[in-house]
């Protein structure tokens, strides 16, 4: 064996070692955010993935806490929010939609539970309440203007040197 | 011209007087618990309760939603705990209803048979029926948010009225006396 084949063969392993690594590092990089996304989170005692998870919170933020009354069930301490938390997730996990789940609160809690209520006619006053509000300012812009009365005439010159002495008086 | 500018001006005092007396309305059907503001409209009314069975406590049977479909005459059914206080100024009500010949069948919610056992003995058994809901779903899938809670359920079977909180002398005049001279 020549140096300089030795010097060949040295080479070639050290151009296969970094291209294995590169490949290593190439297959990490591709791979691990989708590892970081299936990894599982245990919430309220129920196991599901970060999605899921982010999907359970997302339902959770719309719905009231029926005890506290203002917060969400997501942010409350309450026992009862504790577990529809927990059933939120569980429905998640079966696989069911968003909008089967909140269904399933109105089902049993009405339509208070959603903390923004939905347009029926029961909520057709709350949500008409805002162009109502325009409606009435612009009447009564209107109406002002309609009464305003008309400035009077510019004063001509006798008017205004009998203005200006009595004003000096 | 003037008119419309008194108009103008009176309008806001109008929708204030308006206001204050919607105020004064709701102030006092507070005080004399003829409204609460923070009471839920329960889903179950004009319906029949959902499918459940529960679990008799201290050897008793124990009832399902199939025993609530055609009571001989209207009756109760009281969501109540050991560990909830109003429940415990709720007890001598539920004595006195089930004296006057009222069937009350109790649910006792999240709680331990030895703990209603003591619980009932302090404060009397009212109750026909009794069940226990240890894990709190049935609760759930009747809309029961905390207890006591009742609910009339008229001679078909179906709910015609839920309360939540204590039964007052206030809330049986002014609600269940006349629910239960309707639908007997």
């Amino acid at each position: 064996m020549t140096p300089r084949t030795l010097v060949h063969l040295v080479m070639a392993r050290l151009d296969r070692a970094i291209h294995a690594l590169t490949a290593a590092a190439l297959i990490i990089a591709i791979t691990l955010p989708s590892l970081a996304f299936a990894q599982t989170v245990i919430r309220d005692g129920v196991t599901l993935t970060q999605a899921q998870e982010t999907r359970a919170e997302g339902i959770g933020d719309q719905l009231r806490c029926l005890v506290c009354q203002n917060e969400s069930i997501e942010g409350s301490g309450a026992a009862l929010a504790h577990q529809l938390r927990v059933i939120i997730r569980q429905h998640v996990v079966a696989g069911e939609t968003d909008k089967a789940i909140m269904d399933f609160m109105v089902q049993r809690y009405g339509i208070f539970v959603l903390l923004k209520p939905p347009l029926s006619p029961l909520t057709l006053l709350l949500y008409a309440m805002p162009f109502l509000a325009v409606a009435l300012g612009a009447l009564a812009f209107w109406l002002s203007r309609r009464t305003r009365i008309p400035p009077p005439p510019p004063l001509d010159e006798a008017e205004y040197q009998r203005l200006k002495s009595l004003l000096e008086t | 011209m003037t008119t419309r500018r008194t108009l103008l001006y009176a309008a806001p005092l109008g929708v204030a007087a308006i206001a204050g007396a919607g105020f004064y309305t709701i102030l006092r059907r507070m005080q004399t618990d003829d409204y609460d503001p923070h009471a839920l409209p329960s889903p179950l009314i004009g319906k029949r309760p959902p499918a459940f069975t529960l679990p008799g406590l201290t050897g008793g049977p124990g009832f399902a939603n199939t025993d609530l479909l055609a009571p001989p005459r209207p009756m109760i059914v009281n969501w109540f705990a050991s560990w909830c206080i109003p429940c415990a100024q709720e007890a001598a009500m539920m004595g006195q209803l089930s004296q006057s010949g009222l069937p009350i069948w109790g649910i006792a919610y999240e709680d331990k048979p030895d703990a209603i056992a003591a619980w009932l003995n302090q404060y009397g058994n009212p109750y026909q029926r009794l069940a226990a809901d240890t894990s709190g779903i049935t609760a759930i899938n009747w809309g029961v948010y905390g207890v006591p809670e009742s609910y009339l359920i008229d001679k078909t079977g179906i709910v015609r009225w839920r309360w939540a909180g204590a039964i007052t002398n206030d809330v049986l005049n002014n609600d269940l006396n006349p629910l239960l001279a309707q639908y007997s």
